[in-house]
This record gives C-alpha cells, sequence and structure tokens, in this order.
C-alpha cells in the first residue's frame, strides 16, 4: 500500500505495510537522513500525543515508524475490512496533520562528559593512528561534533548516532571483546555510539561517560530517546571518580 | 503465603504477558513464550490472563507450599507429582500447605506454566513482572529461579471451596477437578509443525529458488534456540542482490535472514530492532506451537493470506471467551 500524501503543501510520498496482524510500518524512505528523519520523529510524536483506540506502543528508526497495535480493539468488520486497513486509515489521518520540519521545536543538547583514552579508552591511540591523527586530535573531533539520536535499538537505552565526522572512523575489532563496560564509547566504521550496559562487543572503545544511560528503575528508564541531539565533553579519571561516587558533576 | 523453591529446574522464570511501552528505547518485550498456556492457566485459578506465572522449561522445579494454594499447570506436559502421586495438567488443583509439586521432565513439547490464584507478587519494572534474564530486570531480582528462593503470593479471589475441592484434599494433600477444557479450544502442539507465516516485509527481495524452498522444504530447528530466537536450518535462503536493510522495528515471530542463509525466527525476548530481511512472520495463532517445539525437531513453514491469519487471530481469542465462560459455569458460588 503506497500512499502520496500532502503535509504542509508538499508531496510527500511514505509507504504503509503490515508486520504480521498487530503492527504496521511507515516507512518515509530508503536513506539515513536528518529531513527523512525529521518526519520520522514528528509521527512518533504525533501518536504519542494522539493515541487511537487500540494503540499499543511505536517504534521510531531510521525511515520507519512501526506502529504496534490490539487487533482486538478493531474486530473484523462486515464490510470485509481487516485490523491492519482500519489502523492504516487512522495512521494516514495523522499523516495529514504532520507538522513540516521547520515547525518542530528543535531539541536541546544533552551534554555528556567522557573521560577519554587510558583505561577507559584502550582503543584511543589505535583510531588515532588508523587516521594519522593525535589522540588529542581525535578527541578534539569526537567532542566537536553534534550527534543526532536516530534510534535506540539493539540492547535497552543503546543510541544509534548520526553526525561523526569522517575523519576518525575505524573498523570495528577483528574480534570482539567478551565483555564491554557500561558507560563505554566506541567508533565502528562511520559510527560512534555508547554501551549502557556491559555487554560484548566489537567497536573500538575511545572513553567512558560515567552517565547512565539505561536505569530500570526511573520513571524514564533511558537517558536519551530517539530524535535528542547530544555533544560529548571531555573530563578527567578523577572527575569520572568523582562523578561514579557522587553522582555530581563537578567539571 | 508464598512457595519454596527446592529445585529450581533448568530454567524457570517469572513472565506475565510482557513489557509493553519500552521498545522506543530498546527494552525488549520479553514475557511467556506459550501466551495461551499462559493465560489459560491464569483464568483456571481465577486470575486476570496477565497475572505473573512461572514458565519452566525442559525440567521443571520443585516446590513446597507453605501456605494452602490453588494452582494450576498448563503448557507441555510434564511428569508432575505432588507428595509423589500425579498431578495433572489445564485442571485447577487445590494444593495444601506443606505438599511439595515435583514438576519434573517434559513429556512433549518445552514449556510448562504454573499458576497460582493470586498470582505471583514481585515488584514491577517498568509496569512488568517478566524477568529479562540479560539485563537482569523483572521477576525474582532479575534472575532465574534459585534453590531457596521463596515465592511471593498475592491474594486470591478463587479457592480451593470455589471448585468444592477443599473437603477432598485432606488425605493426599491435594485434590483436582476432573474436567479440563476442551483440547480443540487449545493450540494444536505438534512434534514437528507446520508453522503458519504471512510474507514478510523483504519477502520480494529474496530469489525465486530461495522462496520456493522456504515453503516446500522443512528446517531444522538448531541447539541455538532460546527465548530470544530460533535458529533453523535447511535449505540455503538467498536474496537475489547484495542489499542493506536500515535496522528497522522487529517483533515476536519475525522470521529474518542472515547473510549466512540460515534463518532465525525471533521469540519473546527479541530484540526490538533489527537489520537482517525479513522474509516471513509467524502469525500469533501459531505463536504458542512453535512455543512449545524442541531443538531437532523439523519445522514446515505454510503460507497463509493476512485475511486468514487474521481469522484464524479471532477463532483463538474467541476459544479463549469460550474457556472463560466453561470456568464461570463450573465455579460454585
Amino acid at each position: 500500500m503506497t500512499s502520496s500524501l500532502t503535509a504542509s503543501g508538499q508531496e510527500q510520498p511514505c509507504r504503509l505495510y503490515p508486520m504480521g496482524e498487530a503492527a504496521l510500518v511507515v516507512q518515509f524512505g530508503d536513506v539515513i537522513s536528518p529531513e527523512i528523519f525529521s518526519r520520522v520523529q514528528a509521527l512518533s510524536c504525533l501518536l504519542e500525543q494522539h493515541p487511537f483506540p487500540g494503540f499499543v506502543e511505536q517504534v521510531p528508526a531510521f525511515t520507519t515508524v512501526t506502529v504496534y497495535y490490539n487487533p482486538k480493539e478493531h474486530k473484523l468488520s462486515v464490510g470485509g475490512s481487516t485490523p491492519f486497513q482500519q489502523v492504516a486509515r487512522l495512521v494516514k489521518g495523522l499523516l495529514e496533520h504532520l507538522p513540516a520540519p521547520f515547525e518542530l521545536t528543535a531539541p536541546e543538547i544533552k551534554r555528556i562528559p567522557v573521560c577519554y583514552g587510558g583505561d577507559f579508552g584502550p582503543d584511543l591511540q589505535f583510531v588515532a593512528q588508523t587516521n594519522g591523527l593525535t589522540p588529542e586530535e581525535v578527541v578534539a573531533l569526537h567532542t566537536q561534533a553534534e550527534y543526532l539520536v536516530y534510534m535506540i535499538g539493539f540492547a535497552p537505552g543503546f543510541p544509534y548516532l548520526g553526525g561523526m565526522n569522517e575523519r576518525i572512523a575505524a573498523p570495528r575489532k577483528a574480534s570482539p571483546r567478551a565483555s564491554i563496560p557500561a558507560g563505554s564509547v566506541g567508533i565502528a566504521g562511520n559510527q560512534t555510539g555508547i554501551y549502557p550496559l556491559e555487554t560484548p562487543g566489537g567497536w573500538q572503545l575511545i572513553g567512558r561517560t560515567p552517565v547512565p544511560l539505561f536505569n530500570p528503575n526511573a520513571a524514564s528508564p533511558s537517558l536519551l530517546k530517539a530524535g535528542d541531539v547530544i555533544k560529548f565533553y571531555p573530563i578527567t579519571a578523577s572527575e569520572f571518580k568523582n562523578w561514579k561516587e557522587t553522582g555530581i558533576d563537578e567539571s | 503465603m508464598s512457595l519454596k523453591v527446592e529445585k529450581a529446574g533448568l530454567l524457570t522464570t517469572v513472565q506475565d504477558l510482557g513489557r509493553v511501552g519500552y521498545q522506543k528505547v530498546g527494552v525488549v518485550v520479553s514475557g511467556a513464550m506459550d501466551t495461551v498456556a499462559h493465560r489459560v492457566a491464569n483464568l483456571l485459578v481465577g486470575n486476570e490472563e496477565g497475572a505473573a506465572t512461572l514458565e519452566f522449561t525442559l525440567l521443571g522445579p520443585t516446590l513446597r507450599f507453605e501456605a494452602d494454594h490453588l494452582i494450576c499447570m498448563t503448557g507441555a506436559s510434564f511428569s508432575s507429582r505432588i507428595n509423589g502421586k500425579p498431578a495433572a495438567s489445564w485442571r485447577p488443583v487445590w494444593v495444601k500447605e506443606g505438599a511439595v509439586l515435583e514438576i519434573g521432565r517434559a513429556k512433549n513439547g518445552a514449556r510448562g506454566y504454573l499458576a497460582l490464584a493470586g498470582g505471583i507478587q514481585v515488584p514491577e519494572s517498568m509496569n512488568s513482572a517478566s524477568t529479562y534474564l540479560r539485563a537482569g530486570i523483572g521477576g525474582l531480582n532479575g534472575k532465574a529461579l534459585q534453590e531457596g528462593a521463596l515465592i511471593p503470593c498475592g491474594n486470591a479471589a478463587f479457592t480451593g471451596s470455589s471448585y468444592l475441592l477443599k473437603d477432598r484434599s485432606d488425605q493426599e494433600g491435594f485434590a483436582q477437578v476432573n474436567w479440563y477444557p476442551a483440547p480443540e479450544l487449545l493450540p494444536a502442539y505438534q512434534e514437528n509443525p507446520t508453522i503458519r507465516v504471512v510474507k514478510g516485509p523483504e519477502y520480494d527481495w529474496f530469489t525465486s529458488e530461495s522462496q520456493k524452498a522456504f515453503w516446500e522444504q522443512p528446517f531444522n530447528l538448531t541447539s541455538q534456540s532460546d527465548r530470544m530466537g530460533y535458529r533453523v536450518e535447511g535449505p540455503e535462503i538467498v536474496l537475489k542482490e547484495k542489499r542493506e536493510l536500515l535496522s528497522t522495528a522487529v517483533t515476536f515471530g519475525t522470521i529474518q535472514v542472515p547473510a549466512q542463509g540460515n534463518p532465525i525466527v525471533l521469540m519473546a525476548d527479541h530484540q526490538t530492532t533489527g537489520g537482517y530481511p525479513r522474509i516471513a512472520q509467524v502469525i500469533s495463532a501459531d505463536l504458542p506451537i512453535l512455543a512449545q517445539t524442541l531443538p531437532g525437531k523439523q519445522i514446515k513453514f505454510q503460507e497463509v493470506s493476512l485475511e486468514e491469519a487474521y481469522q484464524l487471530y479471532f477463532r483463538q481469542e474467541q476459544n479463549i471467551e469460550q474457556i472463560k465462560r466453561a470456568i464461570s459455569v463450573k465455579l460454585i458460588r
């Protein structure tokens, strides 16, 4: 099912298709771009603000919003319309009210402290060498950029970030580490990311943040959500230690 | 009001119908693998369908009752005994304080459920009691059942009197009703099942030979199969051309195909997003059957339309409604 929907006077094609009996996918495109993502973000917000009857949850990703619903709320009607068709109609209704990107409020920048290098970033030297830079230059480039959180996936609270400078790109480790401490900041290819929980992983580790990214007992368990913009800033090992002990930013 | 764990079993966890609403921040849903067995177990002891139960796997736990409880076991058949005497599945059982329930080995299928009237009361994490072991969330301190643990239970609406069992339990330490839900209202568990699926969003990305093989040839369920996903082996399933899928949401029953060509069927502990092409989606009505399939067994996939999938879904829901009505008729008020 392909539909061309007009939002704010512009022709904006998108595709709606089912994923089983209880999910509908809205796909806005095939490439990672801030423009496509702004539409993902806009629909994601609209669904949270105006949930339709039977809405369960929505999961934004690079180019898609997947909408989970309870088919029981949309009985097979006499006219033969399926719950998917009924939900598709409701979602199309929302798409007609999709705000244009310039109408979205710019997100606040979340600043994340990172202690770079040393035991916290054992691969900082490797990333520097790979790119013919000094470790200090890698840190400068990593902290300069603003990163857009495109989606959270792979693990609870794990952000997929866009916006890293390609001059600090580095291949994954040939053999993944069995365990990476929570808070580790890494680089894999053109991507940078933060590990919220201790997991195995193959990213090149350049530093670590003392800020917990995921707390299952908090009202909002994930520090980050899709659509956030973050910026890293360097802290010293003693600031890191202080932070861990007191939970207070003294930098 | 609690049970004491004398033996933990192979993998016993507290599960409900899952942690809904947090997939957008990467939190997996979890919950019972065989949701029909879980829901019916709860209904038979007078709980809400979504109350927390124990899910046990292949070898069940041994539990000592520290109070009188109305219980029900469902799912796969296990060689369960109470005080050494056989105990039936899919029936409410009134168990007296001091009795010992040994659930034993699965006789067929993979997973069983134990519901207690009043439900298992553990602190909820993100609105759910479900245990998610990889992140240590939910259940009893985020872990599988451990020997010596106490399982706390809530206040029961139903007791042994609800089914006239109280007076009959004195001699053996337990009593069970002599009826059970009609099997035709329940999922048709099969050892080597045919699983019905609808085509996935990337079905057309695969070669026509792969598509044909997917429908016609059986797949073996490998030992790399757990609550997160089942790896299956069979004919090689390949793409027409190398193509990257941007990570997007996946769900319980999504069949994705990594580059090496062996499909993975995502189960209750599935990750929230994935980047492998999705060849098919298991229909809701057949997920309980898949949940009971053992490694080493064979699966065949059969295509149904989305419309048929909805009909089968609504039939299953009607069957559960019918079980609910039948229970209300059996109740002594």
